[in-house]
Formats: structure tokens, sequence, C-alpha cells
């Protein structure tokens, strides 16, 4: 029996972030049922879309960020289907012309990274929301017409590990370049797996199979993972597979026949003539170069080259955008990168685990982080004095440059110093004693000298004046 | 009053003879007088709206066409599909004029959507034509075209995709023109073709024409075709002297050998008015033109118009407006609305429309329809370098009589009947001048010129109507 290799290409639809709709001027939000809505999203006779031009510049944001080639004219195709949740009878989509072709994404598996190839990223409008009740069905219209970007891979992964993969990598270049929000749960991010087996010993990809309409991340892995065993129980029993699309039935765990190669939809593709060709000049995309800020994948190769992070903690400082910008806001005002990563990753974000908090909960300025880590590297403060600093600080919500003054308010003058370790050595002959005798006794006398200061000496200070005064002995 | 030209009303209404109460009572009475023999209008208004505007049309009665939205008033485009349907927001041409102070005084009838070019696929009956009751109007803007010819009102806004303004217009002694692509926002005009649509207006003379042309054109924010108006005001241009303009005509299109006498009588009237374009010192020359070009006219148009068109009118499926019709599911409640909802003739003209966008067609028959388009206009953009504009018989044949099914390709093509389309492939400013009568019925000249370039045109119009003489022709009926 021969083995078979998956290939997986997915289709990500992703609501873009504008004021308005692609098409319309009404509002891109929430609201209630049938609020954001004009004329023109409902389909009414005589209306005309009008291109916004943020949904584009966001667009053109992926479509670089995905390392496409930028089309050079902007145009629109209509995709004629009837259905009630499309009120025009037709999308506006980019069927000829995609905004962006033959890009490219790095992913990270396990450690190692992949290339995923993007066949290409489109800008479309988004239909009405549906729901289907038993003797009748409700429109709301809010979410007709919102610009959505679809971003369509090759067929080119090969477990559902890749395909998460590639889907948090994707939905964090929306993330970085605030062109989404990318909810999941609020269907602002759809998605369409196509999966297909091939021998391993054949060289032909197999029949490829369409699961539609994906709601969420782990879904999309349940789904490929269920549909490589359909099909690999339909190979193995010697059965064909039928080139189709099918549904995810949650429930019952597995995908549902829709509709075979031969019902597939003739949509009529072809331009819409609302819309006049936009040239898209070098200013536009220079300008909007300009405005994108440094993403996951190059931030995380700075970190480690630039930075000496290890990559584990590089790739974890850049995971969430609002993270990374931290660290960068901190590290401006002079810290050590390396140092303050080792307090973010290793520290902080085990405390907001711990404390189920996110980042956004962190109310310290970058600048007020900074001196503190820098107290820390003058030896003002120890680590551990360091660590409950932040505790406190985040524990009470209250500023930490307060909080770290008063615990700064230690003892760092050698003078004073080594004034207070004489007078242990005077109290504790009997220590000095076994000293002179071979005996270790360093660490007692530091106890002795913090049970003394109540903790109040500079720690490292104390122990290198220890030292000294110990070896004058 | 109504049935004067424009400079004559405003004179009136501005030395205190008349008012717009007055104004608006007439168009009415006379648009009531006349609905049951000719069957101008889906609406009359019963009431005139305040005119707050201020512009030489301020008070002046007009009429829409009744595929342009109005919020508040009834517009069906003549299908029963929209036979309630009130639209909730108005018209860009609609919001112009009334911000001139013109005084909307009714809907007028058209073909089903715009489609059909009689006048006789309005839901709610036929239009005939002012000059003989037994023939048509032609369309799709019939009642445009009728009621402008019988004096109800000065002027009315219609609509042209193939030649649905200039062909009423020729067959109804009046003025129609329509203007450069994008000259006249689109907004709220219902879509037939959108890469094909044109607002444009009906009057008795040039210079109405172009006293509303300078009211509705220009850029609008909701239309990203409009264009951006660098054209400066069209009456300050229109009596420049045209001694020197060049125009062509097209030989393979007026030298035909044909036993009709009818069509014989046309081409002599084109004859002398492309003397008298002469003696204005204009020079007229023949160019030959591709035939098979010219014969494929007619069926590209076909296959482009009908193909938008089906995906235009994708939004009537009664689910959120429109006449719904009850069915077991969302998919038959649809089916059932459109079955209902279209005559015969539009539903002949989608399945045509989705046949040519199909995937297997679409190369063959849609696209191949574009690239004879494409060859057109270049050869006429090539024309234009030499020449300000095509002068043509508007169409080779007085108004037909009701019993002629227009709406079939015949045996028989004549480039006189279709050439007009040039005109919408091109985008190019074309207009329709009264220029004598055949039969005791009125024939037209047409003169197309240079995108962009409709003060030209206008102008060229208007010295010739001068000497034509039938600036201000009515048929007022006993």
């Amino acid at each position: 029996m021969s083995s078979y290799i998956p290939t997986i290409g997915l289709e990500v639809h992703c609501e873009l972030k504008s004021n308005s709709k692609n098409f319309s001027s009404s509002k891109n939000g929430e609201g209630v049922v049938n609020s954001n809505l004009s004329v023109v999203d409902i389909g009414y006779p005589g209306i005309l879309p009008v291109v916004n031009k943020e949904a584009v510049r966001k667009s053109l944001m992926v479509a670089l960020a995905l390392n496409c080639e930028i089309v050079e004219k902007l145009s629109f195709d209509r995709k004629n289907y009837y259905y009630p949740d499309l009120p025009k009878g037709y999308q506006i989509t980019q069927f000829a012309n995609p905004i962006g072709i033959n890009g490219y994404v790095i992913i990270n598996v396990d450690g190692s990274e992949r290339k995923i190839t993007i066949h290409d990223t489109h800008l479309e409008e988004d239909t009405a929301n549906m729901d289907h009740l038993e003797t009748y069905s409700l429109i709301d219209y809010n979410r007709a017409g919102i610009p959505l970007l679809e971003t369509v891979s090759d067929p080119c992964m090969h477990s559902s590990k890749e395909a998460i993969a590639y889907l948090e990598t994707l939905r964090n270049i929306f993330l970085y370049l605030d062109a989404s929000d990318a909810k999941a749960d609020m269907g602002q991010i759809r998605v369409d797996i196509n999966v297909s087996l091939q021998r391993e010993d054949e060289n032909k990809l197999g029949t490829r199979v369409e699961i539609k309409n994906i709601n969420s991340f782990a879904t999309v892995k349940e789904v490929i993972e269920v549909e490589i065993k359909r099909q690999q129980e339909i190979l193995e029993s010697g059965g064909k597979i039928e080139q189709e699309t099918r549904r995810y039935d949650e429930v019952n765990k597995k995908t549902v026949f829709m509709r075979g190669k031969v019902d597939a939809i003739d949509y009529k593709y072809y331009r819409e003539p609302n819309i006049p060709e936009i040239k898209i000049t070098e200013e536009f995309i220079k300008k909007i170069k300009k405005d994108m800020p440094t993403l996951e994948y190059e931030r995380k190769r700075k970190y480690i080259n630039d930075y000496g992070i290890s990559f584990i903690d590089a790739a974890t400082l850049t995971k969430d955008k609002k993270l990374s910008d931290y660290f960068e806001d901190i590290i401006s005002y002079g810290c050590q990168p390396k140092d303050t990563s080792n307090i973010i990753v290793g520290f902080l974000l085990g405390y907001l685990n711990k404390n189920d908090k996110g980042i956004s909960s962190i109310n310290i300025a970058s600048k007020d982080f900074s001196d503190v880590i820098k107290m820390m590297t003058d030896g003002k403060i120890s680590n551990k004095q360091l660590k409950d600093i932040f505790t406190k600080s985040l524990d009470e919500d209250k500023n930490i440059l307060e909080i770290a003054k008063m615990t700064g308010n230690q003892i760092s003058d050698r003078k004073q110093i080594r004034e207070i370790i004489k007078e242990v050595f005077n109290d504790n002959s009997k220590i000095i004693e076994d000293y002179k005798n071979g005996k270790n006794v360093k660490g007692f006398i530091m106890g002795l000298i913090m049970k003394k200061t109540a903790g109040k000496v500079n720690p490292s200070l104390t122990n290198e004046i220890l030292a000294e005064e110990l070896e004058k002995l | 009053m109504t049935n004067k030209l424009i400079d004559e009303i405003r004179s009136s209404l501005d030395n205190g003879e008349i008012d717009s109460h007055m104004l608006f009572e007439e168009a009415v009475t006379k648009a009531k007088e006349y609905q049951k023999e000719y069957n101008c209008f889906v609406t009359i208004l019963d009431e005139k709206q305040e005119e707050n505007g201020n512009s030489i049309l301020r008070g002046i009665p007009y009429a829409l066409k009744d595929n342009i939205s109005t919020k508040g008033i009834l517009t069906t485009a003549s299908s029963n599909i929209l036979k309630d349907y009130i639209p909730l927001y108005d018209a860009t041409v609609y919001k112009k004029l009334k911000e001139a102070g013109a005084v909307l005084m009714g809907k007028t009838t058209l073909d089903e959507l715009a489609m059909g070019g009689t006048g006789t696929t309005c839901h709610t009956g036929i239009v005939r034509n002012p000059w003989d009751k037994r023939r048509m109007i032609g369309g799709s803007s019939a009642g445009s075209a009728a009621c402008v010819a019988l004096g109800i009102v000065p002027f009315s806004i219609g609509s042209d995709t193939g030649d649905s303004i200039r062909k009423p217009a020729a067959y109804g002694g009046v003025v129609g023109y329509k203007p450069t692509y994008g000259r006249v926002s689109r907004y709220g005009l219902f879509a037939f073709a959108s890469s094909l649509d044109h607002v444009g207006v009906f009057a008795r003379s040039v210079k109405d024409v172009c006293y509303v042309m300078d009211v509705i054109k220009g850029h609008d924010d909701k239309d990203m075709t409009s264009l951006v108006d660098h054209d400066g005001v069209y009456i300050d241009n229109i009596n420049r002297s045209v001694c020197g303009k060049k125009l062509f005509y097209i030989k393979e299109a007026i030298d035909i050998d044909s036993n009709s006498g009818e069509l014989k009588k046309i081409i002599d009237n084109f004859n002398t008015t492309i003397e008298k374009c002469r003696e204005l010192g204009m020079i007229v020359e023949e160019v030959s033109f591709r035939k098979d070009l010219l014969e494929a006219i007619y069926p590209a148009y076909m296959c482009i118009s009908c193909a938008e068109a089906t995906s235009n009118n994708s939004n009537l499926t009664g689910i959120a407006f429109g006449n719904r019709v009850d069915g077991h599911s969302i998919n038959d409640i649809m089916i059932k609305t459109r079955t209902k909802g279209f005559s015969e003739l539009i539903k002949r003209r989608f399945v045509l429309g989705s046949y040519v966008l199909q995937k297997e067609n679409q190369e063959k028959l849609f696209l191949n329809a574009g690239r004879i388009r494409r060859l057109i206009v270049d050869k006429m953009n090539e024309l234009f370098k030499n020449y300000d504009g095509l002068i043509m018989p508007s169409i080779g044949e007085i108004a037909p009589f009701f019993d002629k099914d227009s709406d079939r390709l015949s045996d028989e093509y004549l480039i006189l009947g279709n050439h007009l389309v040039i005109g919408n492939f091109g985008g190019f400013p074309s207009i329709s001048i009264p220029s004598g009568f055949v039969d005791k019925m009125p024939v037209s000249v047409n003169i197309t010129g240079r995108a962009r370039e409709d003060a030209l045109v206008l102008n060229i119009a208007n010295k010739l109507e001068e000497v034509l003489g039938y600036r201000g022709l009515v048929k007022e009926n006993e």
C-alpha cells in the first residue's frame, strides 16, 4: 500500500478596516441591524459604485507585504449570480486583474522556515448577512459592501500545521498593517480550503476538493485533517475522488457534499463598466511603502541578527505587534535590547499569562519602563527588586517610577557600605574566625548585612566591597 | 405658453405675464388632455413643487423619463416589476434641475426598462406619434419625445443607449441630444447597458438644449465615469461661425440601391441639408467606411447591451424592493417575481445577454462584440482628426406604422437604421434636429462629433437649424 501526500491551498477572505464601505459612503463598522446602509448597498435601480480609496490603499499595503507584483491599472469585474444576500445580483470583484499577483510569505513551522507562494490577492465587496429561520429568512445589509480582500495561495501546503502557520502569518500581516481587525469570531476572516491527495509514487496532483466558508482557524485545522482522512479512505479502498465543493458539518465533524463539477456556477465575469481604470502611480506606491510599518518577519530577523535575541524570544516578541511596538519603544530610550527582551519575555509575559491579562492592560509608559530597566543595569536595584517593582505596579496599578524610587532608596555609597561591613565584622567575631579557618562565610555575612540594613544596601556593590574587606583580613 | 421656446417663456415669466403655477397648470392640463390618445406619461404630478433654485429654467415645467430616480415619486421604468416602486433618492440630473428651479410636471413612458426602440412595450400601453396616431413615436424615450413634440413642455429628459433619444426625436420632429459619455451624471438613471447609457435632452431648439445642458452637465462624485467640466457654457458658443468646419458622411450608408420611395426622399432631404451646410461655409465630404464593420453594428450592439442589461437588472428580484411574487423558497420567490414581472421581449434580451456572457461563448460573442466596437471607434477617431463631425440622416425611414415589428433582425440590413449606435460605442456627442418632411412626417439630420466636444456639435447644429427653418416645431392637435 502506497501512502499519500496531501496538498492544500487556501482562499482567505478578510474584511478590511475603513470608514466607509467599498463602493458606497455608508459606514463600515458595528451597528444595529440594517443601520449601516444606503441605496447603493441595497442595489436600488440607478445606483453607481464609487471606489473607496482607503480600501485600495490598504489592499495595496497587504499586496506589498505579500511580496506581490502590483497591478498597473486597477480595474474591477462583476461576478454574476442570484442570491438574496447579493442585492445587486452581482458582486464587484477583481477577476481579470487582481491588485496583486505572484507573491509569497515566509512561514515558520516547528522552527524551520517555509515559503508559501501566493497566486493573487484581490479586492471585492462582502455580501449581506442572512439568517434562515423555519418559515422565513432575515437579511442584514450592514455587511453588504464591506471591503473584502481575498488572498489565494497556491496549492503548496502539505499539512494542517503548515496551513495554520500560514493563516497566522497572514493574519499578522493584516494586524501589523492595521488593514483589518481580522477577528475570525466576528466573521472578519473566512477561509475556503482546497485539499487534494497525491500518491507518493506519482508525479501528479490529485483531484481537488473545495470546502467552503470556514470561520475559525481551529476549524480549518479540523477540516483539513478530516478531509485528508476521507480522501485517503476512498483512495485506499480503490475509489476515485470527485472534483466537488463541500461544506463542513461541525456537529458530526465531517465534510458534506454541496455541488459537483457539473453543477459549477458560471459566474459570467465581465468588466465592471461603471468604474474606469485607475492608474496606480509609482508615487502612490512609494507613499504607501513609506507609511508601512516594519512587518513581523523583518522585525524578527532584526531582533535575532542585530540584538542577539534568541529565535524563540524574537518570535514571541513579534507575534503581537503591540508587544513588539512596546519593546521597540522601550529600547528607543537607550535600554539594552537583550535585557529588555529578557524582562518582557521572561517575566512580563508570564505575569500577564498568570493573571489572564493582555498587553494592552499594561499601564506603564515605555519611558518609565526603560528608566526602571536602567536602574537595574546601573546596579541601583537588583533583578529581584525589579520584578517586585513590576509586580507591585501591575497588581496595584500604581506608577512604577514612584515604586521604584522607594525601592531604589538604597544605600549605594561605598564609604557607608564599608562602615556597615566593618560593624558587622565587629559584631560577629566568631564568623571572622571561621573565615580565617578557611570556611566560606561570604553568603552568610551578606545575609547579616541585609538583615542589619533591612535590605537597603545595593547588593552588587556590597558584594564587591565585602570581597575586598574579607581579602584585607 | 408651454409650447413656446425657453427664451419666450422666460421673458413672459420675468415681465409678469404668467407665473410658474400657471405654466405648471397648463402643462398638466395639456398632458391630461393628450394622455388617452398618446400615453406620454406614467405619472402626471398633481401638485407643483416649490421651485427654489435660480437659473433661466426657473419656474419652467419639464418632464423626466420614468427610468430616472425621483425620491417619493413613482418610478416604474414602464415595467410591471417596478409598477409600484417609489425611490428613496434623487438622480443627479433631477437634483440639478431642481436646484436650477425647473419644475417637474411628469414622468414619461418608455419601452420597458428602456430596452426597445418602438414605444410599444410599456406596461401602460403604447405611445403614439403626434404627427400621425397610427405611427410609432419610437423609443425608448417615447413619452419624452412625444410630450415635447406636442408642446406639453418645452423640454424633457431622456436616456439613450443605442439611439433612444435621437430616434424618437427624429420621428417626432424635435431636437434630441445625447451628450458625450460622462458629460451628464448617470447616477439615478436605471441602468440598461452602463457602458452605453447616456442621459440627454429633448427640446424644440438647439438653443433650448444648451440651456438645459448647461444646468445638468458636470462632474458628479457619485458617478466615477462622469467628466470634469472643462468645456465652458454651451449657450455662449452656439452662434460662432461654422465657416470652414469639416463634416463627412458615410458613403456606404447613403449610396444605396433601394426601391423605397420613402428612403429616396429621405436621402434627397439629406442632400438638401448638406447643401445648406455648404452655404454656411462648411465643407462636407463623402468618406468610405468598412461595410462589414457597419453591418456588424447591430449584432455587436445587441451582444454588449443585452449582456450588460442581464447583469444590471439582476437586482430586480422582489427581495428588497419591487413587486414580489410569493413562492415556497427564496429562489422560488425570485424566479416567480422575474417571470411575472418582465415581458417576453425583455426575457428574450436577458436570455441573449446571458448566453453571450457564458464562459464558452464569451470570447466569441461578448468579447468579439467589444472588439468590433473598438474598431469602429478607432476608425471614427481617426476620421475625427480630419473632420469636425459626422453628418447623416438620423434614420432611413419615417416613423413606422404600429404593425411593424422592429425588434428582430430584418432581412434587409439598413446602415441608416443603426448608425446612431456609433455615438454610444464611442461616447460621442450626437444630436438629431428636424430637417424637413417626407410624406407629412418629420425627418431629421444627425451630427455626431468628437468626444468631449459637445460645444462644437451644438454650435454646428444651431447654425444648421437656423438655415433649415424648423426651430420651435410643434405638432399641436385640435
